[in-house]
């Protein structure tokens, strides 16, 4: 048996691992999304409300999150790829639209409970530790087996998209979209595309973080401050190679944990201060990330 | 019923004050995208610093309130300059998303070093300026005053940029980065001048807003987003784009507030930034 701490670590490196690579499906092709907040918190949100208020399992709620969600990135990705917002202009929007999820959470505070959170009502009867029509197991083990799955098939997403012609045509848009529009790629369609699949993505993950935790909160599942360090992430780790993201996730959590364990809660953000440092001094002088960068060297070797 | 609501025109003309703050914080920002083309994603924490070192030079140190706040300028104008040199001249030439997400970390490291240096706390200042009644109404003279002293500053900025060598070289350097050099104008030295310009631009909104505001680490999150969408509805680099914008926005943010709840007037703020970004991507004043 391992130990609950290590398939504690080991489950949200996953997890987090799969949120990232959702991400980063979208942010290697020049896509910089600054919304995937939002989707994350729609996922969260809608499954634990229409479960503790409505009593709907989370399977037929998870469907409701995707559904949401797509109709959301469809309504922001659309006139954004229509109308050409690229670069810094799509980020920006994008943050936009992560801040109104997060504040519409927040608004609705006489259902949502507002920033102290909410908790999914439990389901678990004495002595269970499964109930799977409530989404919710107290067994580390089944999570992790559950986590390793989507990480799994978030690496198949992408190595897919990787070997698709849709990839090719997204690289060629992002290297110079007019070019790209005169040899007959539809803009428009390719870029939505991958939008959909990695918001769709993030919004599972966010639903299986609500899930895990039994416990969700505007600022920890939406709102800049979660956009930006799935973007931390991603770049820490490396944007360009498959587990390039997971690397990150690792790594980040890694660095805290570790940092925690050596200190205590002495220096509470000692690990974002040098995790910060860090990320600066990554962007200027090793813009591939640490696999990236680790592989760069193995092959000149 | 009364035809006219009182409190509903207090909402606006508070709405209005709130905008000269939103249009004096969305200078520095517009000024430094103008002329350098990088966005400081990490400028609110910028001013958070400034903050901070009015409150530790005020309370702590016991400095007069108005030396407090020049230190807490020339500190943002130095913070600034350290900003351009350290971090964002080695990333001019790479890709422009790489400048935005080089401030991102800025924001992340400063953000977490005020934690570990200052606690998570609320600091008040403890300096409360009365209210000033009109009629029925009544309005912060914090807010007055940072709505008087917004005004002047981009007056003064207007001047200087317009009548004094220093002001035309930038303005001509955020036209045509290439041609410059050749006439005789350093870019380098006339990007640290602006970076450390807007640094102070920092400061100075800093020390009006920590007459209303609490500091805290994350208090940049609360208003940070809130600037770049004004500057990017404004136009970015547009300085009077985001005049405009400011007071726009504030308004959706005062009489949003007013008829629903604080946050809905963010909402209603943020999705009418979301419609209008489809219908001029380039702002409203944007070329």
């Amino acid at each position: 048996m391992i130990g609950n701490y290590p398939l504690h670590l080991a489950i949200l490196v996953l997890l987090w691992g799969y949120i990232y690579t959702s991400w980063a499906l979208m942010g290697r092709l020049g896509l910089v999304s600054f919304g995937h907040g939002a989707f994350m918190g729609i996922g969260a949100y809608t499954v634990v409300m229409l479960w503790n208020h409505f009593g709907l399992s989370p399977w037929l709620g998870g469907l409701a999150a995707l559904a949401f969600t797509a109709l959301v990135a469809l309504l922001i990705g659309y006139p954004c790829f229509r109308f050409r917002i690229v670069g810094h202009y799509f980020a920006l929007v994008t943050l936009a639209l992560s801040e109104v999820a997060r504040l519409v959470i927040v608004a609705l505070r006489d259902q949502t409970g507002g920033s102290l959170g909410a908790t999914p009502n439990g389901a678990l009867r004495e002595g269970a530790t499964i109930s799977l029509g409530a989404l919710q197991f107290s067994s580390k083990e089944v999570w992790l087996a559950v986590v390793f799955a989507f990480w799994l098939g978030g690496l198949w997403v992408w190595r897919t998209v990787d070997r698709s012609m849709g990839r090719l045509a997204l690289q060629a848009i992002s290297e110079e979209e007019e070019a790209a529009a005169s040899v007959g790629i539809h803009v428009t369609r390719a870029k939505l595309r991958i939008t959909l699949v990695s918001a769709l993505m993030t919004c599972a993950g966010g639903i299986l973080y609500a899930q895990y935790q039994l416990y969700v909160n505007p600022d920890t599942v939406s709102g800049i401050a979660i956009s930006l360090q799935m973007v931390f992430g991603v770049i820490a780790g490396g944007m360009f190679v498959m587990l390039g993201p997971t690397v990150g996730a690792a790594f980040t959590l890694l660095l805290a944990e570790g940092l925690r364990l050596a200190w205590g809660n002495r220096f509470p953000a000692l690990d974002s201060t040098i995790y910060g440092l860090m990320l600066v001094l990554f962007i200027i002088y090793m813009p591939k990330g640490i696999l990236g960068a680790a592989l760069d060297a193995l092959r000149k070797r | 019923m009364e035809v006219f609501d009182i409190f509903l025109l207090e909402a606006i003309l508070n709405g209005l004050l709130l905008g000269g703050l939103l249009a004096l914080l969305s200078l520095g920002l517009n000024l430094v995208f103008g002329v350098i083309d990088v966005v400081w994603i990490c400028y609110a924490e910028l001013i958070m610093c400034g903050m901070y070192s009015v409150y530790y030079l005020h309370v702590q140190y016991h400095w007069p309130l108005a030396l407090a706040m020049l230190a807490a300028i020339a500190l943002g104008a130095l913070l600034g300059l350290t900003l351009h040199q350290f971090v964002i001249r080695p990333v001019l030439r790479a890709e422009p998303i790489n400048q935005l997400l080089v401030t991102g970390g800025v924001l992340f490291f400063l953000q977490a070093a005020a934690t570990l240096a200052f606690g998570i706390e609320f600091k008040n200042l403890g300096v409360t300026l009365p209210s000033v009644r009109l009629g029925e109404m009544s309005f912060s003279a914090a807010r007055l005053l940072a709505f008087a002293v917004a005004l002047t500053g981009m007056i003064a900025l207007y001047f200087f940029l317009s009548r004094t060598y220093l002001g035309t070289a930038i303005r001509a350097i955020s036209q045509d980065r290439a041609i410059m050099p050749l006439m005789g104008v350093s870019p380098a030295r006339i990007f640290g001048i602006t970076s450390a310009l807007g640094g102070a631009l920092a400061g100075l909104a800093a020390c009006l807003l920590v007459l209303q505001y609490d500091v805290h680490p994350a208090i940049g999150l609360s208003f940070g987003p809130i600037v770049f969408l004004i500057c990017v509805l404004g136009g970015l680099g547009n300085m009077l784009g985001g005049f405009i914008a400011a007071f726009v926005f504030a308004q959706f943010i005062a009489v949003g507030g007013f008829f629903f709840h604080l946050e809905w007037g963010y909402v209603l703020a943020f999705v009418f930034f979301i419609v209008v970004m489809f219908w001029r991507p380039q702002g409203i004043l944007g070329k």
